[in-house]
């Protein structure tokens, strides 16, 4: 038995999904969209399962995951429904269970939140509610996983019962009478129990239901006959006037079934007039902004991830299991590829994993209280003028951090393409990692200079700007602009249930997934920095395939003024981790790194040029980010397309600032000629300015096109 | 014709037509922005831009440049 979860979002679906299923959750996406999709087993029920439906407001033809659930209802055919409701927020939550109930499908409405409402000593009249909606109602408060199962079995009798779930609620006469003919002239086209749903949709002149009924031109005309006069008469359209006779029923029955007492201000209200106070608003979000990234990415968050990293794996498991393989005797190269290779890999993996689910645990509560809405609506202004929107603003900051959990941070925007934009162009922020070059650089070659690493920073958020601007007008991003109609949902408590639950999903995607990806990774790179072409284990790094490799690739980075194999070499192995630029040219230059600093800089200093080193600098800052973050990009981006657009364009990106960079700044800096190179930067230059002054230009509803096909 | 964008916070006012099309108009009217809806405008976001309203007694928040899609009465 198959029964689906349908309600709005921040309605606490996730918290219910949770109560009924336990532990026996599956999450996937739907088939071609990046829509998440979980099913799991009913407690107790071991033959009925779950789907929850991603959180929707309505059943549209417009937005992805309105499609995406519908299509569910409809092609899936699950027995049951459960329309989880938030009743502290009854009116505009059964917009959509008006649309559900006429899908022909047993439903159960699940009044959820009802501890809300009965303290604010407000009533629902349960039975009434179900006359008029034809449907079972159950009261249920998912955060304490009171009622979740009783509605669960309330749907499992319906179904077994055979309930037919027939549409009670009617509109006006004017509009049924419609709706009635309409239905007659279809009844052919669909299976009995979905033509109400059918009927109503082709009055609304749904483009996707049109197009899969292939009515015959007649009908489509017969149709079109019947809609028009019901539109001259409202002086509307059909779509708008089918909503304004849901509302209008809805206002009906809150009317007839919702007793509520008069009302003093909410905790809610009473937070709110703080928290956005027009006044204190930007310290307090400045100063709750802080306190995360602080404690997540600055204090605990390094120190946990140093110590997983440098004392957990570097030191207690690594020599632990170099000692073990010593005893017991196993060949060389097979301890070098378990303990570096593989715990090596494996450690670069979970050193991150304490760190993320420290910022998840912020980002939960953040979310769970409501909070999080109110970031997006503070800053909305400013990211919008760059293609983003209020909610990109926390994976940026995280990613100052960390680029990985900035990625997984994305996931708390809702529109498809803000998200993967905002990925895209995350990771320009310098990272902590990314630090540790620019460190190393002014030292090398600007000491004392105070302004190169702030201004890195200032460029990485400057490429992120030119870049929205630049991508919102390519046919990636292009389309209609997303509306930013955003629900601020009242403030709550976060339970600590809760929140425990959304960290440790956030978590443990990323260890699954993005790790097996870094994993091989990571043993590739060590694959090749440890062997040579005759596949011996050599200690010397110039001898293995990697050095090869760099030889061949440094002709592409001749230009960029670096394109030595040992720049080369560097810029790959920054690939597994970015301070392993400096790592390697160290090892490159003979020089350990334990071993004086002074060496290493005469070392790296004979390498580059002043300029040279600035362009290999931005290089290793803007190519595509590591490894990690290459899985985690790919993770989030839900499938190889998506994730070769984003590493092509910040390959590109990457290569042309550096390329800019080291022509022109040869020419201002060292006194080389105006050659080639400076004419083509300045070519770049123009073209760049070109692509971000162009008017966006058209294309033809292209995303809705996309999102049919690929549906 | 006044549109949402010019409403002061503190003021209530009703809703009239709704201009636009497609997707854009049909999200402002699936949450509830529908012809006769009493909107409470809340406030203004710190740098300007969203708005904050309560219509149907919940908290929206809505760019400016979509309020003007919205006429009042």
């Amino acid at each position: 038995m198959k029964i689906a979860l349908v309600g709005n979002p921040n309605c606490g679906k996730t918290t219910m999904f949770n109560a009924l299923t336990g532990n026996s959750q599956y999450v996937g996406n739907w088939p071609g969209v990046t829509v998440e999709k979980k099913e799991g087993r009913l407690k107790c029920h071991k033959d009925v399962v779950i789907t929850d439906l991603p959180g929707i407001y309505s059943l549209s033809p417009y937005s992805l995951e309105e499609v995406v659930s519908r299509n569910y209802l409809l092609n899936e055919h699950p027995d049951a429904i459960i329309n989880l409701v938030d009743a502290s927020n009854i009116e505009r939550n059964l917009y959509l269970t008006t649309q559900i109930v006429e899908l022909g499908i047993p439903v159960v409405l699940a009044l959820n939140m009802m501890d809300i409402l009965v303290k604010n000593g407000d009533k629902i009249d349960l039975r009434k509610l179900e006359t008029v909606f034809g449907c079972a109602v159950v009261e249920t408060v998912a955060v304490k996983g009171k009622g979740a199962i009783k509605a669960a079995e309330r749907a499992i009798e319906r179904v077994n019962a055979n309930k037919k779930q027939i549409p009670k609620h009617k509109f006006s006469n004017e509009i049924e009478l419609p709706i009635a003919k309409i239905s007659e002239l279809v009844k052919d086209y669909v299976e009995p129990v979905h033509v109400r749903w059918f009927a109503v949709k082709c009055f609304e002149r749904d483009k996707k239901i049109l197009a899969e009924a292939k009515l015959s031109p007649q009908k489509l005309e017969q149709l079109e006959k019947i809609i028009s006069p019901v539109e001259d008469e409202y002086e509307d359209d059909s779509e708008s006037i089918i909503i304004n006779e849901r509302y209008d029923f809805i206002a009906q029955v809150v009317e007839e079934t919702v007793h509520k007492k008069a009302r003093t201000t909410s905790t809610s209200d009473r937070i709110d007039k703080i928290v956005t106070n027009r006044f204190l608003s930007l310290p307090i979000f400045a100063g709750i902004i802080w306190l995360v990234y602080y404690v997540s990415v600055t204090t605990v968050g390094t120190m946990v991830t140093n110590w997983t990293n440098d004392t957990l794996f570097g030191g207690w498991i690594t020599q632990g299991a170099t000692r073990f393989f010593n005893m017991i005797g196993t060949a060389d190269w097979l301890t070098g590829l378990i303990v570096d290779g593989i715990i090596g890999g494996v450690g670069t993996v979970l050193g991150f994993v304490p760190q993320m689910l420290i910022l998840f645990f912020f980002l939960s509560i953040l979310e769970d209280s409501g909070y999080m809405a109110r970031v997006a609506f503070i800053m909305d202004r400013i990211f919008r003028r760059f293609g983003l929107s209020g909610k990109s603003f926390i994976p940026l900051l995280i990613s100052s951090g960390c680029g990985v959990p900035g990625i997984m941070a994305t996931r708390t925007i809702e529109n498809e393409k803000d998200r993967k934009l905002t990925i895209m162009l995350t990771t320009f922020i310098p990272c902590g990692a990314k630090l540790t070059i620019i460190t190393m650089i002014v030292t090398t070659f600007f000491p004392g200079s105070t302004w190169i690493a702030p201004a890195m920073y200032f460029l990485g958020i400057t490429m992120i700007a030119i870049s929205g601007i630049i991508l919102k007008k390519t046919r990636f991003f292009a389309g209609e602009p997303a509306p930013f109609v955003m629900e601020l949902p009242a403030y709550h408590m976060p339970s600590l249930k809760g929140v425990l639950i959304h960290m440790w999903e956030r978590g443990k995607h990323f260890i699954i997934k993005a790790g097996t990806v870094i994993f091989i990774a990571c043993g590739l790179i060590w694959f090749l920095s440890s062997f040579g072409w005759d596949l011996r284990l050599t200690e010397d790094i110039n001898q293995s395939m990697l050095a090869t490799i760099g030889k061949v690739i440094s002709w592409f980075l001749v230009p960029l003024g670096f394109g030595t194999w040992k720049g080369a070499v560097a810029t790959i192995s920054a690939l597994a981790a970015k301070e392993n630029a400096i790592g390697t040219l160290a090892v490159l230059n003979g020089v350990s790194m334990q071993g004086n600093a002074h060496a290493l800089i005469d070392g790296i200093r004979s390498m580059f040029s002043s300029v040279g080193a600035l362009s290999f600098m931005l290089f290793n800052l803007f190519n595509p980010p590591c490894i990690a973050a290459i899985g985690a990009t790919s993770r989030e981006m839900g499938g190889p397309k998506w994730t070769m657009i984003a590493l092509g364009y910040q390959t590109i990106l990457g290569y042309s600032v550096s390329f800019i960079v080291y022509q022109l700044g040869s020419v201002f800096f060292l006194g080389n000629r105006f050659g080639i190179g400076a004419i083509l930067s300045v070519i770049i230059l123009a073209f760049v300015l070109i692509l971000l002054l162009r008017p966006a230009p058209k294309f033809h509803d292209f995303a809705r096109h996309r999102s049919e096909i690929n549906l | 014709m006044r549109t949402l964008r010019e409403v002061k916070p503190g003021e209530t006012v009703a809703v009239g037509r709704l201009k636009g099309a497609g997707a854009l108009r049909r999200r402002i009217m699936d949450m509830g922005i529908t012809k006769g809806t009493k909107i409470y405008v809340r406030k203004i976001a710190p740098l300007g831009d969203p708005i904050e309203i309560t219509v149907r007694g919940y908290e929206l928040s809505i760019r400016k440049e979509e309020a003007d899609q919205i006429e009042i009465v």
